[in-house]
């Protein structure tokens, strides 16, 4: 008798066992009952949509895409790409203005650096925060990110890329719209940090947003502009330079290496490996024995590392975290796995902001509990969620590795005077 | 990446094994592709529960007597007796208190409300001497309006059966009536969400005008506080006016949630890594040796041992995989202890018992696992994938997961000194 091997749909969706450990561990099932949940929102209700679109629950909009169902379903399905592709496919409601300024970061941010002080002043104000809270449904209990006066590639321009061709080997950096705009000193940390292992830092001939944000909010047609632009440079980088891609945001590499290709359909296989944080990259070569650091004496510090959920999804913490315990000095406190609420822009909506906090709740009680100097995380809208809701400071752990580091013995450790 | 140890799976046996390397000194990383199928316990252990149908009263009795072949038999009754008096110690290291004796069974209570021999069943679960003879008189079962996972009436019928009276309620509180406004979420997972603090007070309160107005002397619920510790646990029923057990639900199970959640910290907070959400899919091997393996998210950085441990479970949690012909150890495709012709691997009366439920991998006494009739020196199996043991007929699966666990750590752990 013939038998089918193996079961074949879209996303692995017929391998669900309906065991529901994906429910247990979806942080928005904890807090918002209007949310069906991972299993029925995913493969129990793929198998209504693929019936009829009629099937399809708006109340999907409540996915964070944290993809921590898929972390922990022990049958392999995709649930998470399963509730983001039927969001994309089957909601009838358009994005509004507010959608489209939270995820246009490139256009806020162009439009915002120039007037950084201005801008920066006025969302602190109440007034604004009401308007904002009322007209466009941004909650005013919300913090806003601080704009940079000086883009990252401003400055990169003016003070670094020159002297960048001096360093025997070359990496090229995605710095995303969070250093490029709002915090440029995490990209300069970046190039402090590659120079003293002897490695000279490029950009990307033409970089646009990694588009997380408008696939969140369902700008499909303007994600896919993006990450082909992106894509293009990185295969010019990759292919033709023979050059790798570095990031310091595990929510801006995780997209080009994966949502890319599970959610907007495009073919990145062949440059897919060349893409990874900076602390896997740099975690490999002293691996290898490639490179060294050395740290300054008397560096002291509790931290406490936070893994952000698209992190945990690349499996990848376990690369910063590696690194931070090389630091002597660095008291080291891994914090539980849990997600901080805030998931990009889902946690700036009026209508989600109550469940982010109440999602992140269990996260801030564990830091402010674990009396830490510093919680260290790759993840820059962590970093706002947990600066916001702990008032504890939050550093990238390049950051943490870039002021531990000694540069100028860790560059004579690795034979580079540039 | 450079380990002393890797442990493949990080359900039970793989966790009790990392624990005991890490409390050893070692470098440990267990690599899990997914959660376990600890999620499915039934908040008990059971060391050898049954044996041609009947149940049996002292568990160590039968493991002297498996056959060979048998992990038990493998282990050998005295390192059996030696591991025994460590197993309770490191689960409440963890913050797992279990109770039980190794040589005299008790009954757990099941779902469905039958009585079951167990070994160790967790803190404040329901369980007997003795099904005859229960100790707990007139008993409440009470239930949360709403909850889809726990059925009173089979409860109820266990009791009835058994001899007792008893009388089935439910009730709610408050708090929970956010949660009932997604029907299908009303689960036991989700509910302990919600019974902390003050609405522990509140529960405690309806329980107590449940045994008023049903004058019971035992209060049995299930299992539905106490998600992350054991606190909670306890707090209600010192709440509560008359004696108040646990009966673990349908699955979700939280107990077995808790251990989990438990034991993954403990292992963590003793410095073990833990990469969950990967999937291991080669190795390199060479000579009767494996050097380093190969996984999903870590691409061409290759995780290297001196020692690796697989505990992938069986197939549920697929340490084992078939297709109708076949039936491989998808990892390494190690070689497995499937024997006879196809149409002798199941029984079609699916109460019988089934020969499928002792496949696995084929290792030496010591528990090394074999590829193409070679042995692997540096590679052992522990747990449901080493094959062997009917778990479900004998009700010895977790004895199996937790005692080969803790024999290959110290096998590792001796070998290194």
């Amino acid at each position: 008798m013939e038998y089918q091997e193996n079961t074949i749909s879209k996303n692995n969706f017929e391998e669900c066992i309906k065991c529901t450990i994906c429910t247990v561990y979806c942080p928005v099932t904890v807090v918002n009952p209007d949310y069906p949940g991972p299993k029925q929102g995913g493969p129990d209700g793929e198998r209504y949509r693929l019936k009829k679109p009629f099937f399809y629950d708006e109340a999907l909009k409540y996915c964070l895409n944290c993809k921590r169902c898929e972390v922990a379903c022990p049958s392999n399905v995709k649930i998470g790409d399963i509730i983001q592709l039927a969001r994309i496919k089957y909601s009838k409601h358009p994005p509004t203005l507010r959608d489209r300024m939270l995820a246009e970061t490139d256009v806020m941010g162009t439009l915002a650096t120039p007037f950084a002080p201005i801008v920066n002043g006025m969302l602190r104000m109440k007034p604004v925060k009401k308007i904002m809270d009322s007209v466009l449904k941004i909650d005013d209990g919300r913090t806003f990110p601080t704009y940079a006066s000086q883009k990252f590639s401003s400055w990169y321009k003016k003070h670094a890329g020159s002297s960048q061709g001096a360093y025997p080997r070359q990496v090229v950096y995605f710095h995303g719209c969070y250093v490029q705009y709002n915090f440029p000193q995490l990209g300069k940390d970046l190039v402090t940090l590659m120079n003293a292992v002897g490695y000279g830092v490029q950009l990307l001939e033409k970089e646009k947003c990694c588009g997380v944000a408008k696939i969140a909010n369902k700008l499909i047609n303007d994600a896919m502009r993006d990450a082909r632009i992106n894509l293009k440079s990185i295969r010019k980088a990759v292919i033709d330079d023979n050059m790798q891609v570095i990031a310091t945001s595990s929510t801006c590499t995780f997209t080009m290496r994966d949502e890319y290709l599970h959610i907007l359909g495009l073919d990145n296989l062949d440059v897919r490996d060349d893409i990874m944080l900076a602390t896997r990259f740099l975690y490999n070569l002293i691996d290898e024995g490639k490179v060294k650091l050395v740290f300054k004496d008397g560096y002291q510090k509790r931290v406490a590392y936070h893994t952000p959920c698209h992190m945990e999804k690349l499996g990848w913490s376990i690369y910063s975290t590696s690194l931070l315990k090389m630091i002597p000095g660095l008291d080291f406190i891994q914090l539980d796995s849990n997600c901080c609420g805030i998931a990009g822009t889902y946690g700036f909506k009026k209508e989600n902001y109550e469940y982010s906090q109440g999602i992140g709740r269990p996260l801030f009680d564990q830091i402010l509990e674990s009396k830490v100097d510093v919680v260290a995380t790759d993840c820059e809208t962590c970093k706002w969620q947990i600066e916001m809701s702990t008032g504890m400071p939050v550093a990238n752990p390049v950051s943490i590795l870039a002021e531990a580091i000694d540069v100028e013995k860790t560059k004579m450790a690795n034979g580079i005077d540039v | 990446m450079k380990y002393d140890s890797i442990i493949i799976g990080g359900g039970i046996s793989g966790l009790v094994c990392g624990i005991s390397l890490l409390k050893a000194g070692q470098k440990v990383a267990i690599v899990s592709s997914g959660q376990s199928a600890l999620h499915f316990n039934s908040g008990a252990f059971e060391l050898f529960g049954r044996k041609d149908g009947k149940d049996i009263s002292n568990p160590l009795e039968e493991v002297a007597r498996v056959p060979e072949g048998h992990p038990y038999a493998k282990l050998g009754i005295d390192i059996i007796k030696k591991l025994l008096p460590q197993v309770k110690p490191l689960f409440a290291e963890a913050g797992i208190t279990l109770v039980g004796s190794d040589t005299e069974n008790h009954y757990r209570f099941t779902p469905i409300g039958m009585f079951k021999p167990a070994w160790l069943s967790m803190l404040d679960y329901a369980t007997a001497s003795s099904p005859d003879n229960l100790p707990w008189g007139k008993v409440a079962v009470v239930n949360i309006t709403g909850f889809l996972d726990f059925y009173p009436d089979f409860i109820a019928r266990g009791l009835n059966l058994a001899g007792l009276e008893c009388e089935t309620r439910d009730f709610t509180i408050p708090e929970l009536d956010t949660l009932r406004k997604s029907s299908t979420e009303m689960r036991a997972t989700n509910i302990a969400r919600f019974i902390t603090g003050e609405a522990i007070r509140h529960f405690a309160e309806e329980v107590n005008r449940i045994i008023t107005e049903t004058n019971a002397d035992t209060v049995l619920m299930p299992a539905v506080v106490g998600l992350f510790d054991e606190e909670p646990v306890r707090l209600l029923r010192e709440q509560v006016t008359r004696p108040l057990y646990y009966v673990s639900t349908m699955p979700m199970s939280l107990c077995g949630m808790r251990a989990q959640m438990r034991l993954r910290n403990h292992f963590q907070h003793l410095g073990g890594s833990y990469l969950i959400g990967d999937t291991v899919y080669s190795g390199d091997l060479d000579a009767g040796r494996l050097s380093s393996i190969h996984t999903v998210n870590l691409g061409d950085m290759a995780l290297e041992a001196d020692r690796f441990v697989l505990a992938t479970g069986s197939f549920f949690s697929h340490g084992l995989e078939a297709t109708p012909n076949k039936v491989f150890e998808p990892v390494f495709n190690l070689d497995v202890n499937v024997e006879g012709p196809r149409s002798g691997w199941c029984d079609m009366d699916l109460y019988n018992r089934q020969r499928y439920m002792g496949f696995g991998v084929i290792t030496d006494d010591s528990f090394h696992v074999y590829k193409n009739g070679r042995r692997v020196d540096n590679m052992q199996a522990i747990g449901a994938v080493a094959g062997g043991h009917d778990a479900i007929k004998e009700e010895s699966g977790g004895g199996v997961a937790i005692l080969t666990a803790m024999k290959v750590a110290s096998d590792i752990v001796n070998g290194l000194k």
